[in-house]
């Protein structure tokens, strides 16, 4: 029942508030049925904890080690950015940027884009996953070009095609799977593209076949993780769309991507048995890494700096992904959950803070913590923690991330280094400033929603100094099954 | 070609005409006959799902090319001459290559696409195999309409063309999808133009143009960036 | 060399000399049909040439001995062009002396030597003209050599006679390659024979002229075996395809001296047919600015090489 729950809420909540999403109550009504999700997700872990791989509908939808904590991850930024929101919109709509119209398409995509998230993480089916993202795509366009400047316009449009060609060549990946499941499972209509399926039978799925899907599969999802050379939309996406909006991308919706290539991966790697998709996965990371630190430089938008940081860090994810084995996957695992935390919360903070100056430049943005002690001090942190500085989450993961390189693939080591080295310069020479110094931030209209970021802050700390064993046993046992290495 | 029966010789048929779409869309400057090719284009992909239908004997098939005729026939260009007139754009401007390059190049992408699906016209099964090549090729033929276009329209109707060749590839590998992946993806291809119709307009309203010449000023070091 | 061949031979000589003229007129004559006007009669082009044999020569001031000549050599080259085409028998001992490609070879000196001659008298005209020829005729090669090395492909030879059997003999059925590479000669056609919607042949504009342009300086029995030649070179090349794409009704090897006989009606089914489809044809389209020609002719050979690709690869 709970997932009923889990993917009946959010969908529920779109289509109330398409009705009455300009109203007054309107943001309350988006949390309310964001904590409803996220209970729901709650007591759907609680079960699967108990129970072990969960499938309904006939196998349509399943639960497992892997997916069941992404669940939880989802629903929580969810709940937060919608808390978030709430006061950033009013602040939004003080300023003159959008109006109530717009306010009503914001909330009902939001609670959309949360259902599609949630059934391509839930979905068994791989061919729904491809409709899911599809889907998320889809509603998400319509919120980057929220403002209707030339810039959001040009940003959606990139996004739009980007992705869009990306996903078709996913969509021909998806085909070619399916062909390949024809042969061994037979053409019994919907059974041969579900992954629970695939996965029994994918040492005799043929492995030409495969090799060829997968090229097509990560090129395609990856569009939508950011890895480069295919990470063009990125940027431009977070920086022009409104700030909960370049949360959830960051948060959520890279996580969901590179969910599914895992995915994609583990059923190629079981057909190949040769270190192919490890290599592709290790060599489009290490390249998205390296990119994004150096372009870090240039970067004069603070959503910018921060959007170029998720591409760098969900290539540290991809690359340890691909390295794979027990302690590399068990690393990306849990670098994924604090680095969705991490970079919502900095999400958070920026955005107050570029309400603050009246500009997203960061060379406007001085002196918060004079005017906002817990603004600045809220991104300060974030950028620390963002940045792999001990005692948070990210360095513990990173440096799991680092050994096992060290260990395995030590030719990669100094060019990690090096990137995160660059990486670390070039972001904390730029908060340094934002945060101390002369002010030139103004008050705000309304208080800003502060506790969703001390929340996620403080979550990552936690993971950093101690991950409470039942959540350890959860990494495991989703590591294993990712297998590789 | 002794002994072909008649339905394969009629799928070919079809094959042969899909690509000759592809090319034609390539050289086409009218959007209005874009639109139109890719009506034609539809309604060629509704005859071979027919003729596939009738071969294999899946009833779900059937299903399937009653859907493609809704929407790739009737409502989608419906929905986009609607556009198109609304919009009031009925030119593209000169293509970035000029249209006899474009052709050499279309004509080294079919063989390349021929090269690629080898593999897996070999394994097929399927009576069709040999027209797997043929939908790669279109599918990257969409692509090149797609790059060397300028307006934003002609765009769109080379992403659409591209699913219809995803959606023949389909057809001749595997004979179709599983009916809950096609509705899906019907409905994705739908909501993606809807989404679009809304985009084109907010980008019209703001530069008075369709030409995406105006979309291209975002760059790593703006300095006309807007601070509010 | 069999007598059947050598009658063969002689006949479709005869035939291709005689008829060309016709063709020409009967095509005036479908065109003026459908203009709604009354049209000349189909002998015109024979009165027309037999009155220029009768005329003084005029030639031009600078004019070199290649001036003169030309004509001779470009009519030799069509005559020897409609000895190698089966149009009504494939049993012909000429084609020993040259194949398809070879064919394509000979439409190329005629048009060289064609072009060279007009330059040669030094007015602007005829360079104009001679240089554009060229340019369609450039373009126009390797679109023809791509059909018929779709052809070839098929049939597994060169030799047109051969071609043409074989393709006679096939099962009847569907062949978007055939189709495809039909579409692509059609197009060769009206290029190379300057056909609206290339080259308009009734035109008195010197500015629009391609091929008219080459023949400006040309009088009495130079112009008449030019006049001649190209209306050889239309029915050499409506031949062609029929012996590519019609071939039922071509005498082959091994059938009866009266299939011979029976031959020639047949062909004049298909000249008046194809005659009545040039006209409908040129009635519908409008001329191509001269700097379209490119692309048109780029079609062409998109068209030939989508037949050549679906052969290979579709075995279709």
């Amino acid at each position: 029942m709970e997932f009923l729950l889990l993917l009946g809420s959010p969908l529920a909540g779109a289509a109330v508030l398409a009705v009455l999403g300009a109203r007054r109550f309107a943001p309350e009504l988006n949390i309310a049925f964001s904590l409803v999700t996220f209970l729901a997700a709650c007591a759907l872990t609680v079960h699967v904890v108990s129970a072990g791989t969960l499938t309904f509908a006939r196998d349509q939808f399943f639960i497992d080690a892997f997916n069941v904590f992404l669940v939880t991850l989802t629903a929580l930024v969810g709940l937060t950015t919608a808390v978030f929101s709430r006061p950033y919109m009013r602040v939004e709509m003080e300023h003159g940027r959008v109006r109530a119209p717009q306010l009503r398409l914001y909330h009902s995509m939001y609670q959309l884009f949360m259902t599609t998230m949630l059934v391509a993480l839930t979905t068994n089916n791989m061919g729904l996953l491809w409709v899911a993202m599809e889907a998320a795509t889809l509603s998400t366009v319509l919120l980057v070009t929220l403002y209707r400047t030339g810039a959001s316009l040009e940003a959606g449009w990139k996004y739009f095609v980007l992705c869009g060609v990306g996903i078709a060549q996913a969509l021909f990946g998806t085909i070619l799977l399916y062909f390949a499941a024809e042969h061994v499972l037979g053409a019994e209509g919907v059974s041969a593209l579900l992954w629970t399926h695939l996965n029994g039978v994918k040492g005799q799925l043929e492995p030409k076949v495969l090799s060829l899907a997968f090229v097509f599969l990560l090129v395609g999802y990856g569009t939508k993780v950011g890895l480069a050379p295919l990470h063009n939309w990125l940027p431009d996406a977070h920086a022009e769309g409104p700030t909960p909006i370049s949360a959830v991308l960051s948060g959520l919706l890279l996580n969901v991507a590179l969910y599914a290539v895992v995915r994609c991966k583990v059923l190629v790697e079981g057909s190949l048995h040769s270190a192919l998709p490890a290599q592709m996965l290790m060599g489009f990371g290490l390249l998205s890494v390296v990119l994004a630190a150096f372009f870090l430089w240039r970067q004069r938008d603070i959503k910018r700096l921060f959007a170029y940081s998720s591409i760098e860090h969900m290539g540290i994810i991809t690359f340890a992904f691909g390295m794979g084995g027990a302690v590399a996957n068990f690393a990306a695992l849990l670098h994924m959950t604090v680095h969705s935390l991490t970079k919502s919360a900095i999400f958070f903070t920026a955005g107050h803070a570029a309400q603050k100056s009246g500009s997203q430049l960061m060379d406007h943005i001085r002196g918060l913590i004079t005017l906002s002690p817990t603004i600045g001090w809220g991104l300060m942190m974030g950028s620390l923690a963002i940045l792999g500085v001990p005692p948070f989450g990210v360095f513990a993961s990173e440096f799991l991330i680092l050994t096992t390189a060290m260990r395995e693939q030590p030719w990669a080591t100094p060019i990690l280094l090096t990137a995160l080295a660059v990486a670390f310069a070039a972001i904390f020479g730029r908060v340094q400033p934002m945060v101390f110094g002369e002010t030139t931030a103004k008050r705000l209209p309304h208080p800003p929603a502060l506790l969703p970021v001390f929340l996620h802050l403080s979550l990552v700390l936690a993971l950093g100094l101690y991950i409470p064993p039942y959540l350890a046993d959860w990494y495991r046992a989703a590591a294993r099954l990712i297998g590789g290495g | 070609m002794a002994g072909v029966p008649l339905d394969i010789q009629l799928l070919n048929l079809c094959a042969a005409l899909l690509l000759l779409l592809s090319f034609a869309m390539l050289s086409q400057r009218r959007i209005v006959n874009l639109v139109n090719l890719l009506a034609l284009q539809g309604t060629v992909l509704f005859i071979a799902t027919l003729l596939i239908a009738w071969r294999t004997r899946q009833p779900h098939l059937y299903l399937s090319a009653v859907l493609t005729l809704a929407l790739k026939v009737m409502l989608l260009p419906y929905l986009l001459h609607r556009l198109i007139r609304r919009l009031e754009v009925y030119w593209d401007a000169e293509p970035l290559l000029n249209i006899s390059g474009t052709m050499l190049i279309g004509v080294l992408i079919v063989v390349f696409s021929f090269g690629l699906a080898q593999p897996i016209s070999a394994l097929a099964s399927t009576a069709t195999r040999n027209a797997i090549g043929i939908a790669v090729a279109v599918v990257l033929l969409s692509f090149l309409t797609m790059i060397t276009r300028r307006k934003a329209m002609s765009q769109v109707v080379g992403f659409l063309s591209m699913e219809n060749g995803l959606f023949f590839g389909a057809m001749s590998a595997t004979y179709g999808m599983p009916m809950v992946v096609e509705f899906g993806v019907a409905l994705d291809v739908l909501v993606a133009v809807l989404v679009l119709g809304i985009f084109f307009f907010q980008i019209r309203e703001q530069f008075d143009s369709l030409d995406l010449h105006h979309l291209e000023s975002l760059r790593e070091d703006a300095s006309s960036r807007r601070s509010e | 060399m069999r007598p059947i061949e050598i009658i063969t031979q002689l006949l479709e000589l005869v035939v291709a000399l005689a008829a060309a003229p016709l063709f020409v007129g009967w095509i005036n004559q479908c065109r003026a049909w459908l203009q709604n006007r009354s049209a000349p009669s189909v002998w015109l082009p024979y009165r027309n040439i037999r009155k220029l044999f009768h005329k003084d020569a005029v030639i031009a001031e600078g004019a070199s001995r290649l001036f003169r000549l030309a004509p001779y050599i470009v009519f030799a080259a069509m005559v020897v062009a409609a000895g190698i085409i089966p149009s009504m028998g494939t049993r012909l001992p000429l084609t020993q002396v040259a194949d398809a490609i070879a064919l394509v070879g000979l439409l190329a000196t005629a048009r060289v030597f064609m072009s060279l001659a007009a330059m040669d008298t030094g007015t602007a005209f005829g360079t104009l003209g001679a240089r554009r020829e060229m340019m369609v005729g450039f373009l126009a090669e390797p679109a023809l050599l791509m059909v018929i090395f779709v052809a070839s492909l098929i049939s597994a030879t060169t030799a047109l006679p051969a071609i043409t059997e074989h393709l006679a003999t096939q099962t009847l059925g569907l062949y978007p390659s055939l189709a495809f590479t039909a579409v692509a000669f059609l197009m060769v056609l009206l290029a190379e024979n300057a056909r609206i919607p290339v080259d308009n042949p009734a035109t008195h504009l010197e500015l629009t002229m391609i091929h008219e342009a080459t023949l400006l300086e040309y009088s009495a029995r130079h112009l008449a075996l030019m006049e001649w030649a190209s209306a050889l070179k239309l029915f050499n090349y409506a031949c062609i395809g029929f012996a590519l794409f019609i071939p039922w009704g071509v005498s082959t090897r091994g059938s009866a001296p009266v299939a011979l006989l029976a031959s020639i009606p047949l062909l004049a089914l298909k000249l008046a047919a194809a005659g009545a489809l040039l006209a409908v044809i040129e009635m519908v389209s409008a001329k191509l600015r001269v700097f379209r020609a490119p692309e048109f002719l780029a079609t062409a050979f998109l068209f030939a090489v989508l037949g050549l690709l679906v052969h290979l690869l579709l075995g279709a």
